[in-house]
């Protein structure tokens, strides 16, 4: 068996999820499940006004590839999509987006789950916040919750 | 010469994207190079103030404080990840 090149994109402007998961499954007859994960941008109490995301051009999608592989690999997938949006993007808009193939459903759920956990520690984006009264507020703060989700896989 | 890249609030705080600098002989790991830029002004001495929360990546690849840059094209220097 042939192992899948990821689909990995990093761009400015939103993605479909139906798009994505058509693309990733058209004239395949061998994937039995699909599961897809998307990051929205909360509003916090409609105070935000927008998330800035800045990446390290190059870097971003390399680190995601290197990702995907490792996902790949570990849980025989058959097909993974990962997009990562920057710039400003609006409370409601999406940020992210993972879709995971497999023959069975469980993979499916465990590859979508370790992509995103490795993608919030150690794919380069940052978040700055933009508050309602239109200045820039704080970067946001790395979590430690963030490092255990990640460190279960170990 | 070595292209050194900032992200995010080191960014802000260096005031610059990127640069290019020689670095002295004395500099030999990643850690030797965050203390060295630290000496550099305020804005690098307030990016860098703890120099252990910084990631570094050479090559586009993260690395380890320990790690030697030798060879280096490009070092990227950022806090930790806040993607997804």
């Amino acid at each position: 068996m042939t192992t899948p090149a990821p689909t990995i994109r990093v761009q400015s402007e939103d993605f479909d999820l139906q798009s994505e998961i058509d693309a990733l499954t058209a004239g395949r007859t061998d994937i039995g499940a699909v599961v897809s994960f998307v990051g929205l941008c909360r509003g916090e109490q409609n105070t935000l006004s927008a998330l800035e995301l800045e990446h390290y051009p190059g870097m971003a999608e390399a680190e995601m590839q290197r990702i995907a592989a490792l996902a790949i690999e570990r849980f025989d997938l058959l097909g993974l999509t990962a997009v990562h949006r920057y710039g400003k993007i609006a409370p409601g808009e999406n940020i992210v987006l993972v879709i995971a193939a497999s023959p069975h459903r469980q993979a499916a759920f465990d590859g979508a789950n370790f992509v995103m956990d490795f993608l919030k520690t150690s794919a380069p984006f940052w978040k700055k916040e933009h508050g309602k009264d239109g200045k820039a507020r704080e970067w946001v703060a790395a979590k430690d919750a963030d490092d255990s989700a990640r460190d279960k896989w170990a | 010469m070595v292209k050194l890249v900032y992200f995010a609030w080191v960014r802000e705080r260096i005031d610059k994207q990127e640069e290019e600098l020689e670095l002295p002989a004395h500099v030999v790991t990643a850690r030797d190079l965050l203390v060295y830029l630290k000496t550099l002004g305020d804005g690098y001495a307030a990016a860098l103030e703890y120099p252990d929360v910084i990631r570094v990546a050479i090559n586009q690849e993260h690395v380890e404080h320990d790690e030697p840059i030798a060879g280096a094209r490009e070092i990227g220097i950022f806090p930790p990840m806040t993607g997804g």
